[in-house]
């Protein structure tokens, strides 16, 4: 079923009259409400009154994930923080994280792109979904829980790990829907095989993965191995979180809630538009959010747009898989992970260098797993073996802290990290997506 | 009297022990004792020589990383129970040995053996008031 015909199926002229509708009080809104994006509008010589229609939108500035650095905690927020009832928290590139808050209005909102998420997938009204994403500061768990309920599904919240318990709620409870990450679901198929169980058999038919990228023949891994119908979706907490874009039973693209969240492709380099079906950068504008609208926020992710009707009735555009990146950050099982922050870290261990490499690997039907390469200065270097791996242990440990998931640290000889035109490579990704 | 000893840092791939050596090799840099500790991911080769300064200098110019650390050489009766008679005595005294290893040559029928030492001034007051013979980086160098 379409969750919500009147916006998923609108027709475009129509469509754009909301959205122009939306532009202008958004603008107006953030103008009043928010001196950073008034000083941001004013800079670019942008008032209120010069955006008229959804096409005016190009005129106004991008927004940047250093903007919400720049301004953590509250900078960009456009309502009062009374009003802010929810507050998540991602990594930020250094230091301080990213944060975003919702007002009940923002987690309405949630709740119904959730609810058209999880229709789009397959559910029904009545189903039961396993939610086996991390509940807490990240978005995915939550995200789910508020669309579960708002579509009527029996919500079993498992949160993340503990992959026995899991497949034994999902032996004794029968959920028809997954949602988790795409790694996730191939490493409890590695356990249910462990402990006897026939992955096959299993009575999820339909998943909802997301938090990573993942490739076409990972679909095809997880379809087999659990006999499920895998769909991939898309958010990020910037815009709200899970419930962006989500691919319907077809799998042509992932739709994409255009009433909401208007998308622009453009040129990472020159900020232009490019034409549909042409890679490019993802740019999100919240039309209606309250708490931290954001205007043309560059999500860094590449894809491509297609605005022809999909065969399954909907006429929201749908983008493409993530192509890539337009920087160097990498998602790690839900986790974003800037190469900046382990420098960060090296630096502040006394001795220790900024001398590091990232390898991401996804080794057969397992989680992503990190290791960390620290090339060993001689200021460290210790012929007692314990002190070294003390150096080890530490280095670990602060990344953990910062990172919030588990690394391998191993320690190097120094030059032994490639190094391309005298930069070196912060970022081995050997995942197969 | 301690005598030198040279730790290089061993990343766990293959051949890289014998880069060491050749590089030692080619500067006529012998090799008198050597133990390696080794851990999952990386190794600890250390190495007492008969030209210290030469060895550090070379490796250094080929991008190892090493230091120095100062060990004590100690003959042992080369019979049943030489090693843990020195071993009882520095237990007795509450001596903490980090590691240590054996040299390929002697010089007389005594058996010749590298403390790294907690306390190694502590460890040679005790050495010599027990009356082991403690060797000397002299000695060292003319094997």
């Amino acid at each position: 079923m379409i969750w919500n015909e009147k916006f998923e199926c609108a027709n475009q002229t129509e469509l754009k009259k909301v959205q122009s509708d939306y532009l202008r009080k958004l603008i107006a809104y953030i103008y009043k409400n928010c001196p950073v994006y008034k000083e941001k509008l004013d800079a670019s010589n942008i008032s209120p009154d010069k955006i008229k229609t959804i096409d005016d939108i190009v005129k106004l500035p991008f927004t940047t994930k250093i903007d919400m650095r720049d301004n953590y905690p509250f900078g960009l927020f456009s309502s009062s923080q009374k009003d802010v009832l929810e507050i998540h928290v991602s990594s930020g590139t250094t230091g301080n994280p990213t944060l975003v808050g919702y007002t009940r209005d923002d987690i309405k909102l949630w709740s119904e792109v959730m609810a058209r998420t999880l229709c789009c997938a397959g559910a029904e009204p009545g189903d039961t979904i396993q939610i086996a994403y991390g509940y807490g500061l990240f978005t995915g768990g939550l995200g789910f829980h508020y669309g579960a309920m708002e579509m009527g599904l029996r919500i079993i919240p498992t949160s993340s790990g503990q992959t026995r318990r899991q497949l034994k709620i999902m032996q004794d409870f029968k959920p028809r829907i997954l949602a988790c990450t795409p790694s996730y679901a191939l490493f409890m198929a590695d356990d249910a095989k462990d402990i006897g169980l026939d992955p096959r058999q299993s009575s999820w038919e339909i998943g909802v993965f997301g938090a990573e990228p993942w490739s076409e023949s990972i679909r095809k891994e997880i379809e087999q191995i659990w006999n499920m119908s895998a769909t991939d979706v898309y958010g990020l907490s910037e815009i709200i979180g899970p419930g962006v874009a989500q691919e319907c039973t077809y799998k042509q693209g992932l739709h994409i809630y255009s009433d909401v969240f208007y998308p622009e492709i453009i040129d990472p380099m020159s900020g232009e538009l490019v034409p549909p079906g042409q890679d490019g950068e993802l740019v999100i504008t919240t039309l209606t959010k309250q708490a931290i609208p954001l205007i043309r926020y560059r999500t860094r992710d590449i894809v491509s747009i297609n605005y022809e009707k999909c065969r399954c009735g909907r006429t929201s555009p749908r983008i493409s898989k993530i192509k890539g990146r337009t920087d160097d950050m990498i998602v790690v099982r839900g986790i974003n992970v800037f190469p900046s922050q382990i420098e960060h870290v090296l630096l502040s261990i006394d001795g220790t260098q900024p001398h590091y490499q990232i390898v991401v690997d996804r080794k057969a039907h397992k989680l992503d797993e990190v290791e960390v390469l620290v090339e060993v200065e001689e200021k460290i270097f210790s012929d007692e073996v314990k002190k070294l791996r003390e150096l080890q242990d530490k280095i670990k440990k602060e990344i953990e802290s910062v990172l919030s998931i588990g690394v391998k640290v191993t320690l190097v000889e120094p030059k032994t990290i490639e190094r391309s035109m005298g930069k070196s490579v912060r970022v081995v990704d050997k995942r197969t997506i | 009297m301690k005598i030198t000893q040279i730790s290089v840092f061993l990343e766990n791939r293959k051949g890289r022990l014998f880069e060491v050596c050749s590089v030692l090799g080619k500067n006529n840099v012998n090799i008198r004792a050597l133990t390696i500790a080794e851990t999952e991911s990386f190794g600890v080769l250390r190495i007492v020589v008969d030209k210290p300064d030469i060895c550090t200098k070379v490796l250094k110019e080929n991008n190892f990383v090493a230091n120095i650390t100062h060990v004590v050489a100690v003959e042992v009766d080369d019979k049943p129970g030489g090693l843990a008679d020195v071993l009882k005595i520095l237990s007795d005294n509450d001596v903490n040995i980090e590691y240590m290893y054996g040299f390929m040559e002697k010089f007389s029928d005594k058996a010749l053996l590298v403390f790294r030492f907690e306390d190694t001034d502590l460890a040679q007051k005790i050495l010599n008031k027990n009356n082991i013979r403690i060797v000397t980086e002299t000695q060292i160098r003319g094997l």
